[in-house]
């Protein structure tokens, strides 16, 4: 072995170390590779970081160095008073800030917003968090629950009736109308040219109204008898339990496989009662505060969650629509849908707060917030309904064929393997309209609602606070609450995208 | 035993099945039938509501009050108007605000939406941090919010005209909006538009020539020098010989306003930033999607076929870019057109501000208003995506052949 190293080929002294490769990782690297590699590139840094100290110096000092965070009144940011040239003015934000939350809502009743706000926290954050168990519940929770909780919370007010009563009512309304289309048919047939037509389909309509009502005979006089004693609130909510009950138990399968049914419907039904015990619905409930008391994040909040809540069953319902093989749903939805995209949101909220009136019967008033809901519902459904249509034409045509060829019928195959998976593919796209829903709210302080942009801009008009710099500290308090909602969401968009995505990523 | 072919089903009623009822049959009859009648008993019960309100409201129904007289001033018309003028031309004066608005604000969102993509894409890491910042900044706040900061909190805070500030002493700008210098005809306008209009007609009669000259012949013509001739030099030689054709009349402070020169109220000044800024950040993101979705392998074949980086940028990449970009691009003119609605928080007499505000309360036409309102931004959408769809046929066919 001795003799290699004796050879003359090989090398007796090792190589000079050469010095290390240059650094192409950590910000010395970045600084080499992206920011200074080229004069031109090192010009465009040198202007970028100017308009950068440009921007950021003169806002941090804004917002934090020169603010003035103590004070009464708008002599507190007067920059005589100051001694300096006044940045924010916080106290100002201070003084306004119930305004800003709740807008004109009674003091003594603000709890009540505070625990809707903690209730639908509880209710969103399991629900976002893609780890926690019974998904299903969370939802059915924060979108059927939650809602009517939330209503009742806000707004107050009891209930007088429960389940038969409102069947009662609505099916009596609707044949109301129809004898009375009837009859305006009977009374066209004197003058008209087509006399006999109309009077055989006007005395057709009378007839099957008559049919009706008395086909709902039972309904209305067990209602008129509950109306009659003491207790109509809880003797209606044990009929209505009862036959709801009765019905899941016999579609659910009766003795073969009903009991699941029944358990949950008698579940359900005595979480019901406990809420309404609790809030004393039965006799009253919590005192009312009408909608025009109620303002700021609230009103954003309470528009964005009722527009999330109602426009994703309007959206499934026109994407199935759109897709139906039938043709009058089909042009129907269609139409629907390219309506409601095609006008902005603005005209639509004009819509609903001047033309929407004149449609409803005289005795019929619509509060003003609900108004502004349903032009909200409609619109954003119409832009869900495209949103869950991309998914629905994602999901492969087989799923469809195998369910068929399992002989499920289409309300089985669409409810159970169609849209599970379609609405799974498509969670991003519906974050992101909610959070161009939750910034289209602002517009709801056109038609005189105050949200938080309109409290803001109701607030500037304070005398007591009118200080020069009262209008930047305002919009930058907003402008944070915005963005802060906003982002979190796309944020978690991406989140939730990255994560559908996880098996294609290599 | 002959056999005879059987006689194939009567294809008649089949026809009418599949026609009237699609795919599902005599189900789907039933159903739209059941769907009309639904929707029939609806369609009444607006229709006889709504004629029992308007009496009780004594409102007559109809379109007769457009010859009425209107009875208000707008601060921003584009035709002559005066108050005396009809509710018809109030409705025109509202309709080319609206669109004056929207093709201005689209101008400068496109100028702006590809110099953010074009941060966004550059290899300087701070100028593409810039980019994002400004996207991510821009989309997160509602546009009523931006609206409304700049005309309540930037606008405001300009100072009055006595202090306005100077642009380059031609154009000022004030918290009364920007007064620009207002240019008016001479002799020389009419020869001048004359030959820059042949010139134009001139140039593209070229271009396409010079185009057939390569696709047929493989013939390459250099018509810059030409373009430059016929667009400048023709209009130029013609400004000396008949003198010039417009001069520019300067503002001139005057006690506590400004005489002469236009005014650009400020309503428009906010709408038209916050429209163009909010707008641009959404076309950042569509310019960048396009870029990037041209596959890196395209650079690289021009530049195996010898041509220069640009060249391969002008022939290769942008053309397959535009064809992702064009269609979300025309999405976002849309949206910027409908957003153009929110002048009426501002007092921007656009068609919302003055037709469905003012008009509807001088009137309570609501019903005929918000449906004239509605049709108007419904036939702009509906236009644009009949254009829309023709142009993604063309493409769809360019990509077949």
């Amino acid at each position: 072995m001795t003799d290699i190293a004796s050879s003359a080929y090989v090398r007796q002294d090792l190589i000079a170390e050469r010095p290390a490769p240059v650094r192409m990782t950590g910000f010395v690297g970045l600084m080499r590779t992206r920011l200074l590699n080229s004069p031109t590139n090192i010009l465009i840094t040198i202007v970028s970081a100017l308009l950068l100290w440009f921007t950021i110096v003169p806002s941090v000092k804004f917002l934090f160095v020169d603010a003035v965070w103590t004070g009464t009144d708008r002599t507190a940011c007067l920059p005589e008073n100051a001694g300096f040239a006044v940045g924010a003015c916080w106290p100002y934000i201070q003084a306004k800030l119930p305004q800003l939350i709740y807008g004109f809502y009674p003091e003594a009743e603000r709890w009540r917003v505070d625990l809707t706000f903690v209730l639908a926290t509880v209710l969103l954050v399991p629900m976002l968090v893609p780890r926690l168990p019974a998904k299903a519940l969370n939802a059915s929770l924060f979108f059927f629950a939650f809602p009517v909780v939330a209503f009742f919370l806000l707004h107050g007010g009891g209930i007088t009736g429960f389940g038969l009563s409102w069947t009662a009512g609505l099916l009596q309304l609707f044949d109301d109308s129809i004898i009375g289309a009837g009859q305006v048919l009977l009374s066209l047939s004197k003058t008209s040219a087509i006399a006999p037509l109309l009077w055989a389909l006007g005395s057709l309509i009378v007839l099957v109204g008559k049919a009706i009502s008395w086909l709902i005979f039972p309904l209305t006089w067990l209602r008129d008898q509950l109306e009659g004693s003491g207790q109509s609130v809880w003797s209606d909510f044990a009929i209505t339990t009862v036959v709801v009950s009765l019905i899941a138990f016999v579609v659910g399968g009766g003795l073969r496989t009903g009991w699941r049914a029944l358990a949950w419907s008698i579940g359900t039904f005595a979480a019901i009662a406990l809420v309404i015990k609790l809030m004393g619905l039965d006799h009253g409930g919590l005192p009312v505060v009408q909608t025009r008391l109620w303002g700021g994040l609230l009103v954003t909040l309470v528009v964005s969650v009722a527009g999330i809540v109602t426009s994703l069953p309007i959206g499934i319902a026109l994407a199935l629509g759109r897709r139906s093989t039938i043709p009058l749903i089909r042009i129907f939805s269609i139409a629907f849908i390219e309506f409601w995209r095609g006008v902005p949101l603005i005209t639509v909220l004009f819509f609903a707060t001047y033309m929407l009136p004149l449609f409803l019967p005289g005795n019929f008033t619509v509060d003003g917030l609900v108004r502004a809901l349903i032009g909200i519902a409609l619109f954003t459904g119409a832009y869900q309904a495209e949103n869950v249509r991309g998914g629905l034409a994602a999901i492969p045509r087989g799923q469809g064929e195998a369910a068929a060829a399992l002989g499920l019928s289409w309300w089985k195959t669409t409810s159970l393997i169609v849209l599970p998976q379609a609405l799974r593919h498509v969670i991003p796209n519906l974050v992101n309209s909610f959070i161009s829903l939750l910034k289209d709210t602002s517009l709801v302080s056109i038609v005189a609602l105050f949200d938080l942009l309109g409290s803001l801009r109701a607030s500037f008009a304070d005398p007591k606070w009118s200080a020069p710099s009262t209008l930047f500290t305002g919009f930058a308090f907003a402008g944070i609450i915005y963005f802060l909602f906003c982002f979190g969401m796309s944020r978690y968009s991406l989140f939730v995208e990255h994560r559908l995505n996880a098996h294609r990523r290599n | 035993m002959s056999t005879e072919a059987r006689k194939p089903p009567a294809q008649i009623a089949l026809k009418i099945r599949r026609v009237l009822g699609g795919k599902t049959g005599w189900n789907g009859i039933v159903v739209q039938f059941v769907f009309a009648a639904i929707l029939g008993w609806i369609g009444y019960e607006i229709v006889s509501n709504a004629r029992a309100n308007l009496e009780n409201q004594h409102i007559a129904a109809g379109f007769g009050f457009l010859r009425n007289n209107a009875g208000f001033d707008v601060n921003q018309t584009l035709i002559s108007y005066t108050g005396s003028d009809t509710f018809l031309r109030v409705f025109v004066v509202g309709l080319l605000n609206t669109l004056v608005v929207s093709v201005v604000g689209i101008v400068f969102a496109t100028v702006l939406g590809f110099v953010v993509a074009l941060c966004r894409l550059s290899p300087n890491w701070l100028l593409s941090r810039i980019g994002e910042i400004y996207v991510e900044i821009i989309r997160n706040l509602p546009l009523l919010f931006q609206i409304l900061f700049w005309y309540l909190a930037v606008l405001a805070a300009l100072p009055n005209p006595r202090q306005s500030i100077s642009l380059l002493g031609i154009a000022f700008i004030s918290n009364r909006g920007l007064v620009i210098p207002q240019p008016i005809g001479q002799a020389g306008l009419d020869p001048f538009l004359l030959v820059l209009g042949f010139g134009i007609v001139a140039v593209l009669a070229l271009r396409i020539y010079a185009r057939r000259a390569l696709f047929q012949r493989g013939q390459m013509i250099r018509i810059w020098p030409y373009v430059l001739g016929l667009l400048f030099g023709l209009p130029l030689a013609t400004m000396l010989l008949v003198g010039l054709p417009f001069t520019f009349e300067l503002p001139q402070l005057k006690g506590f306003n400004f005489a002469g020169g236009s005014r650009i109220i400020p309503e428009f000044v906010a709408l038209t930033l916050a429209l163009s800024t909010y707008t641009a950040a959404f076309i950042a993101e569509i310019v960048r999607a396009g870029i990037l979705s041209v596959h890196k392998g395209q650079m690289e074949a021009g530049a195996s076929l010898g041509l220069s980086r640009g060249t391969t940028l002008r022939l290769i990449v942008v053309p397959q870019a535009m064809r992702v970009i064009v269609p979300p691009l025309t999405n976002q003119y849309l949206n910027l057109t409908k957003n153009s609605s929110l002048a009426v928080a501002i007092g921007y007499p656009d068609l919302v501000s003055v037709w469905a505000g003012t008009s509807l309360s001088q009137t309570g036409q609501a019903i005929e208003i918000i449906a004239m309102t509605m049709g108007v931004y419904l036939l702009i959408s509906l236009l644009t995506s009949a254009i829309m769809s023709v142009y993604g046929w063309r493409v769809s066919r360019s990509l077949g052949a």
